[in-house]
C-alpha cells in the first residue's frame, strides 16, 4: 500500500460519494423546488393542478369565513385575487388586510388548497415576497419596516 | 451614562484587538518572547473590555433604560426579568455583542488554560483570535452599535416578540454561539499551524478538546432551538429544514467530521491537511450562519439592499476570512507531509468514510440553503427549497453513515479484518430483525423508511454494546475482571459509546415520531371526547383569563387511557398587547413512549372550539438523544490524555521553542 495508491482510493471514494450526492441533488431539485407566485402571476400564467407552490399576498378584507376547522379566504395583491381553502386552526396573527403566505396546490375548481399557512413573526412583518409582489402590482404602501 | 461606558468598552476592546492581532504575530515570526507573551495579557484585557460593554448593555436592559434605541425597540418595562436579560441577545446588535464577548472569553480561556502551549503557537493562535475580534468589533461599532441613543427617550419600550419570551429560546442563542465561537479557536489553531507549517499529534491534542466543546454546545444549542420550535410554535414540528436551522446544522455536520478526523491526526499522524481544511470550513460556516441569520438575507436578498453598509461589511468580512484562509491553505498545505500509511479497510478508512459522508451532506444542505438566494439574485425568481429536497439528498447520505458507524469502532488502525467484524456483529443483525419484526407487528403499517430507521436504531445500539462488551472481555473472563476493565476504560471510550448511543436515540425519536404520529383536527364541544393514539381526550371547556402582560384563552382536557387518568392538559392561546400579537401555547404531556400534544384555537360561535391533538411516539428521544450526545462529548473532553498527554508534550515543545527562539 503506497501513498499514491492510498490517495487513489480516497479520491475514488470521494468521487463516488460526490457523484452520488450530485445525482441525488439533481433528481430531487426537479420536483422539490417550490416557486412563489402572486395572484397576478397566476392569472398571467396559471400553474397546473397538483403542482405545489407558494401563494402570497394580503388576506382580502371581508373574505375570511370559518366553519369548524374549514377556513376559506381570498389572497389578493390588490389587482387580482385567488380563493384559498385551508383545513386547520387559524394561524397566529392571521388577519384580514395582513400579509400571508400559503403553501399548497390548485384544485380542479381553481381554488388554492393550502396544506400550510405559514406562521408569521410579528404584526409588522410582511413576507418579503409579498412586499415585492405588491410592489409589482403597483399597490405597495410602505409600512414601518421591522425585521 | 451606562451606554457611554459600554460604548467605550467596545472601543477599548477594538484597540486591544488590533494590538493582539498584530504584535504577537510579529513576535512569533521574529522569535521575540516578550511580544509573544503579550498575547495572553491582551486576551485578558480584551475580555475585560468586552465584558464591561456586555454588562453595561445588560444593566441598561435590566433597568429599562429606554434612552438607548436598542433597549427601547426590544424591551418593555413590564417584561419578566429573565426576558429582560435574554432580550440583550434577542436582537441583531445585542447578539453580535454576545458573539464578541464569547470570542473574547474563549481567547482568554486559551491564554489561561493553554499554559502548556508552546509560546509561538499560543501567540499565533491568540493573534488570529484578535483578528477575528477586530472584524466583529468593527462591525458592531460601525454598523450595529447597541448603545445608540434616542432623544427624547420613549415612555416605554416596544417589547420583545412574545414568541421569543421563552426559556428555551432565552438559552438557545448563547449555546449556539458557544458552539460557533468555539470553532473559532479550532480555526485559529489551524491558521497558526499553517503559518508554522507544522501539524503533529500534539497539535491535534490541543485542538480536539476545543472542537469537542464547540461541538457539544452546538449540539445542545440546536436541540434547544428545535425543542422550542416544537412546543412554542404549536404545529408540532421540530425541524423544518428552514434556512435558519440549516445555518446552524451545517457547522454541526462539519464539526462532527472534524471531531473524527482530529482523532486520526492524533493517533496516526495522518489526514492533517484535511483536518486543517475542515477546521477552516467549520468556522466559515459558523460565520456564514451568524451573518445569514442575523442580516435577514435568508428571507430575501433585498435585505442586503435595505442596509447596504451591513451587507457590504458582511460580504467583505466573509470574503476576507474564508478567502484569506483558503489561500493560505493552498500555499502552505502542500508542504505538510502526511504520516502513517493504512489500508482502505481500517479505522482510518472508516473515519475517512465518515468524513466524506458528513461533509457531502453538509454540502448538499449548503446548496439547498443558498440556492434560492442565487436564483433570486440571478433571475429574480422566488423559490423555496423545502423538506422534500433535504429528505431526498440528506437521508441517502446519512443512512450509509449510520451503517458504517457500527463498524468503525471495531476496526483496527492501519489494517483491519472486515470478516471478523462481521462475525462479531451477528448479534446486531439478529436484533435488527427482531426490532423490525416487532415494529411491523405492533404498528401493522408504515413507510419503508420507518422500518429502515428502526433497523438502524437496533443496529447501532447493539453494535455499541457489543463493542463495549468486546473491550471489557465480557463473558470471556470473570465478571469481576470485566467490571474492572470497564472501570479502567479511558473516558474517551465511554464518551464515544455514549455519543453513539445518543445518535441511535435521535434516530429512534425521529423515525417513530415521523412515521407513526397520529393527529386529529376537530371542533369540540365541552364534554366531547376524541380518541387519538389510544388515549381518550375529553374536552372539559375553556375559560378566559388575564396573564401578566397578555390575555389568555385556556382550554382544559382530561386525558385517560383504559379509564385511568393520565394527564390534565391546558393548552392556551395568548394575546399580547405590546407588541400586539397572538401566540399558541400547546399543552404537552411528555412520556418516554410518546408525547401527547394539544392545541386550542378560536371559538366557532356555537360554543365549540377548534382543537388539534397529536400523539407523537418516542419524540422526546430526539432531545434526550441530543443531551446524551452532549454528555458523551463531555466524557471525551475529560479524558486524561488531554491533560497528561499535553503536559508530556510540553517538555519537547518548550525545547523546540527554545531552539526556535535561539535560531
Amino acid at each position: 500500500m503506497t501513498r499514491k495508491r492510498r490517495r487513489l482510493y480516497i479520491v475514488v471514494a470521494a468521487m463516488t460519494v460526490l457523484g452520488l450526492a450530485a445525482g441525488l441533488v439533481l433528481m430531487s431539485f426537479e420536483d422539490s423546488l417550490v416557486f412563489f407566485h402572486s395572484p397576478s402571476d397566476l392569472v398571467e400564467k396559471p400553474v397546473p393542478e397538483g403542482r405545489t407552490f407558494r401563494l402570497g399576498g394580503l388576506v382580502e378584507e371581508g373574505s375570511f369565513k370559518k366553519s369548524g376547522v374549514e377556513i376559506t379566504f381570498r389572497v389578493t395583491d390588490l389587482a387580482e385575487s385567488v380563493d384559498v381553502q385551508f383545513r386547520g386552526l387559524v394561524p397566529d396573527l392571521f388577519r384580514e388586510g395582513q400579509g400571508v403566505v400559503a403553501e399548497g396546490q390548485m384544485n380542479e375548481n381553481g381554488i388554492f388548497v393550502a396544506s400550510n399557512v405559514l406562521a408569521k413573526h410579528d404584526e409588522n412583518y410582511m413576507p418579503p415576497e409579498v412586499a415585492e409582489s405588491l410592489k409589482k402590482a403597483g399597490n405597495w404602501k410602505p409600512k414601518e419596516d421591522k425585521q | 451614562m451606562i451606554g457611554e461606558i459600554g460604548h467605550f468598552g467596545l472601543i477599548l476592546a477594538l484597540v486591544v484587538a488590533v494590538l493582539q492581532g498584530t504584535l504577537p504575530m510579529i513576535g512569533a515570526s521574529k522569535g521575540n518572547v516578550a511580544l509573544m507573551r503579550f498575547a495572553s495579557s491582551a486576551a485578558l484585557v480584551q475580555f475585560l473590555a468586552v465584558s464591561i460593554s456586555f454588562i453595561a448593555l445588560t444593566i441598561a436592559y435590566v433597568g429599562s433604560d429606554f434612552s438607548i434605541v436598542n433597549v427601547a425597540q426590544n424591551s418593555h418595562s413590564l417584561k419578566p426579568m429573565l426576558y429582560k436579560i435574554s432580550g440583550v441577545w434577542g436582537n441583531h446588535e445585542g447578539s453580535l455583542l454576545l458573539w464578541a464577548w464569547i470570542l473574547a472569553l474563549f481567547g482568554f480561556a486559551v491564554a489561561a488554560f493553554g499554559r502548556n502551549l508552546p509560546d509561538g503557537l499560543k501567540a499565533r493562535v491568540l493573534s488570529v483570535q484578535g483578528m477575528i475580534g477586530i472584524g466583529f468589533l468593527l462591525f458592531i461599532l460601525f454598523t450595529s452599535n447597541p448603545f445608540e441613543r434616542i432623544d427624547p427617550a420613549p415612555f416605554d419600550g416596544r417589547g420583545l416578540n412574545p414568541l421569543l419570551q421563552d426559556p428555551g429560546l432565552a438559552f438557545h442563542p448563547p449555546f449556539l454561539y458557544l458552539g460557533y465561537v468555539g470553532l473559532s479557536i479550532t480555526f485559529s489553531f489551524a491558521i497558526a499551524a499553517l503559518i508554522e507549517g507544522k501539524v503533529d499529534p500534539a497539535w491535534a491534542r490541543w485542538v480536539r478538546p476545543w472542537t469537542l466543546a464547540a461541538w457539544g454546545f452546538l449540539t445542545l444549542g440546536i436541540a434547544l432551538g428545535s425543542w422550542w420550535a416544537y412546543y412554542e410554535l404549536g404545529w408540532g414540528g421540530w425541524w423544518f429544514w428552514d434556512p435558519v436551522e440549516n445555518a446552524s446544522f451545517m457547522p454541526w455536520l462539519v464539526s462532527t467530521a472534524l471531531l473524527h478526523s482530529a482523532i486520526v491526526v492524533e493517533k496516526r499522524d495522518a489526514l492533517k491537511n484535511w483536518t486543517i481544511l475542515l477546521a477552516i470550513i467549520a468556522f466559515s460556516l459558523s460565520l456564514l450562519g451568524t451573518f445569514l441569520v442575523r442580516s435577514g438575507v435568508l428571507n430575501s436578498v433585498h435585505a442586503f439592499a435595505s442596509d447596504p453598509a451591513r451587507g457590504v461589511f458582511i460580504l467583505g468580512f466573509l470574503v476576507l476570512v474564508i478567502g484569506g484562509s483558503l489561500i493560505l491553505y493552498a500555499v502552505r498545505a502542500p508542504t505538510m507531509k502526511g504520516g502513517g500509511l493504512f489500508a482502505p479497510i481500517s479505522r482510518e478508512g472508516a473515519l475517512i468514510l465518515n468524513n466524506l459522508l458528513l461533509s457531502t451532506a453538509a454540502a448538499t444542505v449548503l446548496l439547498g440553503t443558498l440556492y434560492p438566494l442565487f436564483l433570486d439574485a440571478l433571475s429574480g425568481a422566488k423559490v423555496s427549497v423545502g423538506p422534500p429536497y433535504f429528505n431526498a439528498t440528506f437521508l441517502p447520505l446519512i443512512i450509509p453513515l449510520i451503517i458504517a458507524l457500527a463498524f468503525g469502532p471495531f476496526l483496527a488502525w492501519k489494517r483491519a479484518d472486515l470478516k471478523g467484524v462481521f462475525s462479531r456483529l451477528k448479534l446486531a443483525i439478529v436484533s435488527v430483525c427482531v426490532i423490525v419484526g416487532v415494529s411491523w407487528w405492533v404498528t401493522d403499517d408504515g413507510p419503508i423508511l420507518a422500518f429502515v430507521g428502526m433497523g438502524l436504531f437496533a443496529w447501532l445500539v447493539t453494535a455499541v454494546f457489543v463493542e463495549l462488551a468486546d473491550r471489557i472481555k465480557l463473558f470471556r473472563t470473570s465478571l469481576r475482571q470485566s467490571l474492572k476493565r470497564f472501570l479502567n476504560l479511558p473516558r474517551s471510550a465511554y464518551g464515544m459509546s455514549i455519543a453513539h448511543l445518543g445518535v441511535a436515540m435521535v434516530i429512534l425519536g425521529v423515525t417513530a415520531s415521523e412515521a407513526w404520529q397520529s393527529e386529529r383536527l376537530d371542533v369540540m364541544q365541552p364534554g366531547e371526547t376524541v380518541v387519538v393514539g389510544g388515549y381518550d381526550f375529553q374536552f372539559e371547556g375553556a375559560e378566559r383569563l388575564e396573564g401578566p402582560n397578555y390575555g389568555i384563552l385556556r382550554g382544559s382536557f382530561n386525558v385517560k387511557r383504559n379509564g385511568s387518568l393520565v394527564a390534565d392538559l391546558r393548552p392556551e392561546q395568548r394575546v399580547y398587547e405590546s407588541p400586539p400579537m397572538e401566540t399558541t401555547e400547546a399543552a404537552i404531556w411528555p412520556m418516554l413512549s410518546a408525547d401527547l400534544y394539544v392545541v386550542i384555537g378560536e371559538e366557532d360561535g356555537k360554543g365549540g372550539y377548534a382543537t388539534r391533538i397529536y400523539h407523537k411516539p418516542f419524540i422526546s428521544w430526539i432531545w434526550i438523544g441530543a443531551i446524551v450526545m452532549f454528555i458523551g462529548g463531555g466524557f471525551s473532553l475529560s479524558d486524561r490524555r488531554f491533560r497528561i498527554g499535553a503536559a508530556s508534550a510540553r517538555k519537547k515543545q518548550t525545547q523546540k521553542t527554545a531552539e526556535a527562539a535561539g535560531a
